[in-house]
């Protein structure tokens, strides 16, 4: 049943469908810590995505062969529920989510200080429970912080957030429908500190300024999702600062 | 599930030469950073496909096949013919090739060449159309990989654009719901001519078309696909390394450069 | 030449702690003229180093670490050990007490450790290209046969004991149990009944969720009181 009606993703006031500017992210929303048997977790809500986000590691290599000398083995599923998506999905792993599945883990190995256990495994599990477009950025975003709530070391934490195109305008952080019906889809993933992109994708139709726009909209959104990542793990770990000497504290192993 | 791949079977040492050299501005193969290996396009080895195309890129050698057959088209694209890419890393182009499903970097490779092919539109879907919502034509690429020596994705980019170039089937007329085929042939109805450039980051230094040991030593690479009008249409970066934002902007300039390049190659071939 | 960090300032990874002529101690990083952390923790500065008290992690064994273990294999000559750590360890049949230099014959090593038995081990060896070697040749090593387990983030088994043993020293106490500590985050509480033993388990679980707070010891002291009231305590 083709759709004749043309919608229009941006309006005479330069607003898109759900009201937002073109550089607006949608409203993000982090939880570290929300399973009691991973050894780290994250949920996070981006727009209409829910994603759970769950670490088990690092912990002995099943099967043995595949155990690396030197460094952990990062694994890494990105999986969609069969009530993710507008239309049921199959539980089978789509050649999609085996694509995903690759380039998110290879989006995240790079912050992992993965040489510090060697011959063991570090296993990422990304569930994707609402699907809203974006969902492999913010499985990279709550993944990130599965990684640190496990207490892995981590060089620091890696945001994602997208970019693409509407109507011929760039714009940040599409939603499904704008996704479906624009121009181009810019996945990124960021880690600033560093000043590093891990993870770039992109499909449709970009000319070189236009790219270049999308990339820097992209990076700085995930500056600022950096900053929320930061804050979640604050909130998780809140400390109440100790005023006096008479605190137990174990002495600190030098 | 995606796993961390076993290590490059490049000694320490034979790493170390590769990073000197390439440090030096020159590589193993004494190629510029910006240099394509040599290159040779065949059209139409396979007779019996819709469309065919091997490609030689140095050591390389990659064959794409088209079959093209009738099925019903997809709900939310009515009028559109179908486009499928499917990669096989056959046992026989590289000694750890297993036969059995396609794994993590087949899977990449087939969509990262659809995605080229598609989002440049590059076939006119919609002129597949027999009858909308009941009948299309379904376009099959499949990339066979003969010999891995580095650059797969740059190969069957261009063997499957090569092929859907080649491409040719029955023209057909529809009357009352039912298709007729006439006896002339038609080529595929084609309108862009994606081309991926992939660059490799070696140390600090980015350089095109990766030989095997460049890219069993690399730290990431960043493929950029390109059509005619200069639109990058597709991008993947793969690798567990990272890119500046500065040198991803510097590696698309470079990308929609090359592939012009290498687009008029292909393209020169068919008449 | 800055220290960043207070002292007890949660930290996680990426964040600065230091510019300059540091040492990066433990769970950070150096990273040009920067020290970085590379955990979720609180920053310690100790002299002139830089160090992450980490929250959450895996047990990394070392060498004279006194752990709890199960034995999940019995092999040609000694048993392998769960002690939860991406490692299993091996305890090999010449390093316990009853050895006595014979053949090991592998229904011989069921008679001392059958696979699901517990046991407190120290660890002899380990190193990046081995699984760790246990021994139980030594006082208050050896197989464990009563008691409760209570299974805890290795992290926090410092905060557990105190300051001087005071923490530890207190949950004796008030609970009547013997407790030991494997370093790899698993403690055993004997005592004369198990309503003892679980008060103790109770109050383990309860510093390991509380670790960062003031006060705790008078908080698990008062909570171990309100537990004893209400049982049978052992004569």
């Amino acid at each position: 049943m083709g759709n004749k009606e043309k919608v229009r993703l941006i309006d005479d006031n330069g607003l898109r469908v759900d009201g937002r500017r073109l550089d607006e992210l949608r409203p993000v929303k982090l939880e570290v810590g929300v399973l009691d048997k991973a050894d780290g977790s994250a949920y996070i809500e981006h727009g209409r995505n829910k994603i759970l986000a769950a670490v088990f590691g690092p912990r002995e290599a099943h099967p043995k062969h595949i155990a690396l000398a030197d460094r952990a083995v990062v694994r890494c599923r990105y999986h969609m529920a069969p009530f993710s998506t507008e239309e049921r999905k199959s539980p089978a792993p789509s050649r999609r989510e085996q694509e995903l599945s690759k380039v998110i883990r290879e989006s995240l190995e790079p912050s992992i200080m993965s040489e510090y256990f060697p011959r063991s495994t570090i296993d990422i599990f990304i569930e994707v429970l609402q699907a809203d477009a974006g969902t492999r950025c913010a499985g990279i975003t709550s993944a990130s912080l599965a990684l640190a709530d496990a207490g892995i070391p981590l060089r620091e934490l890696v945001a994602g957030c997208a970019a693409g195109k509407i109507e011929g305008k760039v714009v940040l952080d599409l939603s499904d429908v704008e996704d479906k019906k624009g121009d181009a889809d810019l996945p990124v993933a960021f880690m600033p500190k560093s000043n590093a992109v891990s993870l770039l994708q992109m499909d449709g139709s970009l000319n070189e300024d236009e790219f270049k726009q999308a990339l820097d909209m992209s990076v700085n959104a995930c500056r600022t999702i950096y900053e929320m990542q930061r804050d979640a793990l604050r909130r998780k770990y809140h400390v109440e600062r100790e005023e006096t000497e008479k605190d137990e504290v174990a002495e600190v192993n030098a | 599930m995606s796993a961390t791949h076993q290590p490059s079977p490049l000694a320490k040492l034979e790493q170390k030469t590769i990073n000197e050299i390439i440090l030096k501005g020159k590589r193993i193969d004494e190629r510029g950073p910006s240099d394509y290996r040599p290159l040779t396009i065949t059209l139409g080895p396979v007779e019996k496909a819709n469309g065919s195309a091997q490609v030689y890129l140095g050591k390389t050698k990659v064959l794409a096949g088209v079959k093209i057959q009738t099925g019903t088209p997809f709900e939310d694209t009515p009028n559109e013919g179908i486009l499928s890419v499917n990669a096989e890393f056959v046992p026989l182009a590289f000694p750890t090739f297993e036969a059995g499903p396609p794994d993590e970097n087949s899977i990449e490779l087939a969509r990262v060449v659809d995605r080229g092919i598609r989002e440049s539109k590059a076939i006119d879907l919609q002129k597949l159309c027999i009858e909308a919502g009941k009948k299309v034509f379904m376009v099959f690429v499949d990339i066979y990989i003969l010999d891995h020596d580095g650059n797969l994705i740059d190969a069957a980019g261009m063997a499957a654009l090569g092929a859907l170039v080649n491409s040719t089937m029955q023209e057909f007329e529809v009357k009352n719901g039912e298709i007729r085929y006439k006896d002339s042939k038609m080529a595929l109805p084609m309108q862009n001519y994606p081309v991926p450039i992939t660059s490799v980051k070696i140390g600090n230094s980015v350089v095109v078309d990766a030989c095997l040991e460049e890219e069993q030593v690399m730290s990431c690479r960043l493929t950029v696909t390109t059509g005619k009008n200069d639109d990058v249409c597709a991008m993947q970066k793969g690798g567990l390394g990272t890119f500046t934002p500065e040198e991803i902007k510097q590696i698309v300039s470079s990308a929609i450069q090359k592939s012009r390049d290498l687009r008029a190659q292909i393209v020169s071939k068919v008449n | 030449m800055t220290i960043f960090a207070e002292r007890k300032q949660l930290v996680g990874p990426g964040d600065v702690l230091a510019e300059g002529p540091y040492f990066a101690g433990e769970n950070t990083y150096r990273d040009g003229s920067k020290i970085f952390s590379s955990r979720v923790g609180m920053a310690e500065v100790v002299g002139n180093k830089l160090v992450v008290m980490p929250f959450k992690g895996a047990y990394i064994p070392r060498v004279d670490d006194i752990v709890l273990g199960r034995v999940t294999d019995i092999g040609m000559s000694g048993w392998q050990v769960d002690i939860c750590s991406p490692y299993p360890a091996m305890l090999p049949a010449s390093e316990t007490p009853m050895h006595r230099g014979r053949d090991s014959v592998r229904h011989d090593l069921r008679t001392i450790y059958g696979v699901g038995d517990l046991m407190i081990a120290q660890v002899i060896a380990f190193d990046r290209t081995r699984d760790p070697l246990l021994t139980t040749k030594g006082r208050g090593l050896g197989k464990v046969t009563s008691g409760l387990v209570a299974r805890i983030t290795p992290t926090k088994i410092p905060r557990m004991i105190g300051k001087k043993g005071s923490m530890i020293t207190m949950l004796k106490k008030e609970t009547g149990t013997d407790i030991i500590p494997g370093q790899n985050g698993v403690v055993l509480a004997t005592g004369r009944n198990p309503d003892q033993e679980r008060i103790a388990v109770e109050a383990i679980y309860m510093i390991e969720r509380e670790a960062h707070t003031t006060g705790l010891t008078d908080r698990v002291k008062a909570m171990i009181l309100e537990r004893m009231k209400g049982t049978k305590v052992g004569e």
